[in-house]
């Protein structure tokens, strides 16, 4: 093989009370894909900081082409042909494609008083056309979708003649045909010559886009492989270093389970129409669908977040009104927005506060004072049934993983009483290990009764989870399936069965 | 593929146009404000009482120029009034005290602001105090040293009647019916370039993308503290020039002015569409917030309302203009 283009050696780093990297080696060579895995925590993100130049490396060496470098600062990692994107986009919304991409470096006029737009915007015309990207530079970024502004990202990274691209996540907010473009797009530049470090917690996708995959687990570097060599299961072990919770495929349920939640005829604008679904006590229903297809909508829609043109929705066989999510509380629905920290936790707040949150009613005396006591005890009891890992109740809420905070936000609802809960997105960004418990709980959710209607992108998620499957696309359903007979092509038939399609086919 | 950039476009459309929406909005609204002024009373539209508006326009629309560049940064400056007072002071000092030129009090008057601005700039960015602080300790800072120097008495130029010129002269007084005051022209000006330099200069395009997202333009590799002092101490320096055409227009430093401007400016900037979460604003739209609130002033005094009313009316339009703007922007997303 050809000389690295980046060579890590031995490389130590320390923060007060962690030990976050143990002598970690990595390689990385020009025209390859290495993906870089490993559970939360785990010293990813710690490596491609130190590599990006954000952090400082202890002990150890970096090559770069061979050669030992140091990198104090971001800029001296873009100087070294390093550029990474990182997960959350760091982009100005307010200004265009390209001004986006050319901030810091804008082309002048006049004696350098002016900014020259023509150029700025012809010169990112010309980097769009490289990566075969389509779209208007002048565009206000904030307008873009989440895959197109992550284009941008990658054309900024490449305007600095990177040839290490450091990857951390992409994949985390598109939809299946955008992952298929961004795909392209590293396929592209792996041709090219460009080196990628690619960090997901998609299992899937390792297979299909990396060369080369690098184990790390609690900062100590396990394993390298490459892809040819070895499968999943064999990389997942690795990963978690322990057993893990294994749950067999679901088995269909017998139809003459009680129906807990009726919705028929649910029209809403352009982003509805005429969604009907039924879910039965103890069943585990999966959504399924390409970004946009309106499952999160229903959801939102059947929890009274958003108002409904027409429909009608039947809890326990009876009719009733929702009209705001306290009507849908009331009725036992909760719903577990994908976005946790936004919408689903305070999370400067105590986990004993965030438990009560729901129902501070019913721990409150007369008065208005706080039952202290109740919520301390509510909030044991449910660190307790959901084994919760936490050093204490009075542990705020944003100190814990991803996995333990999803806990917390379905502790708040049990307590609530909610016997109907709909689960938007419940793994994302959660790493593998926190991942098998989220499954783990709502399979003993749905075992004590409670039904779960569970939304995911990921198909072998849905697949493995869901007694029973419905499909969106285009805001209608599509179609519904069982465990039994449920595929994953099968699934994604239904999922892009556009309306005009159907018509020219009827 | 094809459908999504059409998409794309429709969405950009959309944009502009909510965006332009906004401008006719405002710009309309003081239209109708006129209008409804002219027929209520016939003293209204005279050449007298307008020239009178755009007089009382030139302070507060020269400060809310100067706070439209902090408030798209996201930042906010309390201290702008009285700021423009310590500026005024500093003149007066130099030129009716000390016997200066005018044109030392002029510079002196813009340095003075700079430096303030500068320092409330080094605040916000270095010190990271809260821009809502740091300004409010310099309003205070700017108040007490006006008091100090004027020894709070106000300071006259009587010994140097050119300074009254620079706001109260015409520079077009030989035209008869159009004397428009110098601290009008001096107002449109700076309008301009302000506007210029907001849209077509690297220090407007910063301005815009730290309130837009400062994290990410410093991990671009721009000196975003560095931009941000640029921006608090230009702002300064509008103060001085607001500081000499308030000190030349009532012909002295009156070291207890100032407190209430600040919100003035604010209140004009806000009116005329600038987000107070940063990252969009436009200089047209600050001028006509400033001519927003003078016209109602001007008119309602015209119509003999009496001033409680006033200042109850003006505060009454700004909460809906701010309101009518929030509704824009839900409808644009």
């Amino acid at each position: 093989m050809a000389e690295p283009l980046i060579s890590v050696r031995n490389l130590n780093k320390s923060f007060p009370g962690v030990h976050a990297l143990k002598d970690v080696h990595f390689d990385l060579y020009p025209g390859e894909v290495h993906t870089l895995v490993g559970e939360n925590g785990a010293g990813k993100s710690t490596l491609m900081k130190v590599l990006a130049g954000v952090y400082q490396k202890d002990s150890g060496e970096i090559l770069i082409n061979g050669k030992p470098v140091e990198i104090p600062n971001p800029r001296a990692a873009q100087r070294l042909g390093i550029s990474i994107i990182h997960q959350e986009l760091n982009l100005m919304n307010h200004l265009t494609a390209a001004q986006n991409i050319f901030i810091g470096r804008e082309p002048k006029k006049y004696l350098g008083l002016f900014l020259d737009e023509k150029q700025l915007n012809s010169k990112t015309r010309e980097l769009f056309s490289l990566l075969k990207i389509d779209f208007d530079p002048r565009v206000k970024i904030g307008e873009l979708t989440i895959a197109k502004q992550q284009m941008a990202e990658i054309v900024k990274a490449l305007s600095f003649n990177a040839k290490i691209l450091i990857m951390d996540e992409p994949t985390a907010a598109l939809n299946e045909i955008e992952i298929e473009e961004l795909f392209g797009i590293i396929r592209h530049l792996r041709s090219q010559g460009v080196g990628i470090i690619y960090i997901s917690h998609r299992m899937d996708e390792l297979f299909q886009i990396s060369d080369r995959i690098t184990v790390m687990r609690d900062g100590q570097y396990i394993d390298t492989l490459k892809v040819s060599e070895t499968n999943l299961d064999h990389v997942i072990s690795l990963m978690v270093g322990r057993k893990i919770y294994e749950s067999a495929p679901q088995i269909d349920l017998a139809v003459n389970r009680p129906v807990v939640l009726k919705v028929s005829g649910l029209n809403q604008g352009k982003t509805l129409k005429n969604v009907s679904f039924e879910a039965r006590k103890g069943e585990i229903l999966g959504f399924a669908g390409l970004m946009g297809a309106g499952r999160t909508e229903t959801a939102r829609a059947v929890f009274g977040a958003d108002p409904i043109d027409s429909g009608e929705i039947l809890v326990n066989g009876k009719k009733v009104t929702i009209r705001h999510p306290s009507d849908a509380v009331r009725h036992g629905i909760g719903y577990l927005s994908e976005d946790r920290k936004r919408y689903g936790l305070a999370v400067g707040m105590d986990i004993e506060t965030n438990i009560a949150l729901a129902s501070m009613q019913s721990f409150t005396n007369f008065g208005g004072f706080i039952n202290t006591k109740a919520t301390q005890k509510a909030g044991s009891d449910m660190i307790q049934k959901l084994s919760i890992r936490t050093p204490s109740l009075s542990q705020k809420a944003k100190y814990l993983s991803g996995g333990n905070q999803q806990k917390v936000v379905v502790a708040k609802w049990l307590i609530r009483n909610c016997d109907i809960l709909f689960f938007d997105e419940p793994t994302r960004g959660i790493d593998v290990g926190a991942k098998q418990e989220i499954y783990k709980l709502l399979n003993e959710l749905a075992e004590a009764g409670k039904t779960i209607i569970m939304i995911s992108s990921e198909l072998p998620e849905i697949l493995r989870m869901s007694h029973r499957i419905v499909v969106m696309c285009e805001g209608r359903v599509t179609g519904e399936l069982l465990a039994s007979e449920a595929t994953q092509e099968k699934i994604m038939k239904l999922a892009t069965q556009r309306e005009s399609m159907v018509k020219t086919a009827q | 593929m094809p459908e999504k950039i059409i998409a794309d476009k429709t969405a950009k459309d959309s944009f502009s146009s909510s965006s332009a929406k906004q401008k006719i909005l405002a710009f309309s609204s003081l239209i109708i404000l006129l209008i409804v002024f002219s027929f209520a009373s016939p003293n209204f539209f005279q050449s007298n009482n307008l020239i009178a508006i755009m007089l009382a326009t030139a302070v507060n629309g020269v400060l809310a120029i100067g706070v439209t560049f902090i408030i798209i940064t996201g930042g906010i400056d309390l201290s702008v009034g009285t700021m423009m007072t310590f500026t005024a002071v500093m003149a007066a000092q130099f030129v009716a005290n000390w016997h200066m030129p005018v044109m030392v009090g002029v510079l002196v008057a813009i340095l003075a602001g700079m430096l303030c601005g500068f320092l409330s700039g080094v605040m916000v960015a270095k010190l990271k105090i809260p821009p809502f602080i740091a300004t409010l300790g310099m309003m205070m800072l700017t108040k007490g040293l006006s008091l100090i120097i004027a020894q709070s008495k106000p300071i006259y130029f009587t010994e140097s009647p050119t300074f009254a010129l620079i706001a109260m002269g015409s520079i077009f007084s030989f035209i008869e019916s159009f004397k428009i005051p110098n601290a009008v022209l001096i107002f449109f000006a700076l309008a301009i370039v302000a506007s210029i330099i907001l849209n077509k200069t690297i220090f407007g395009r910063y301005t815009f993308a730290i309130g837009s997202n400062e994290e990410a333009v410093r991990l671009s590799g721009v000196n975003t503290d560095r931009w941000k002092i640029a921006v608090y101490a230009f702002s300064g320096a509008i103060c001085g020039i607001a500081g000499i055409i308030i000190a030349s227009r009532l012909n002295s430093a009156q070291p207890a002015l100032g407190p209430g401007y600040e919100l003035d400016a604010i209140a004009a900037v806000v009116i005329g569409g600038t987000s107070l979460s940063g990252g969009e604003g436009t200089i047209l739209g600050t001028v006509i917030g400033a001519f927003i609130m003078s016209v109602l002033t001007n008119g309602l005094r015209i119509l003999s309302v009496p001033q409680e009313w006033q200042i109850v009316v003006t505060g009454v339009i700004i909460i809906f203009a701010v309101y009518v703007d929030m509704l824009r922007r839900k409808r644009s997303k």
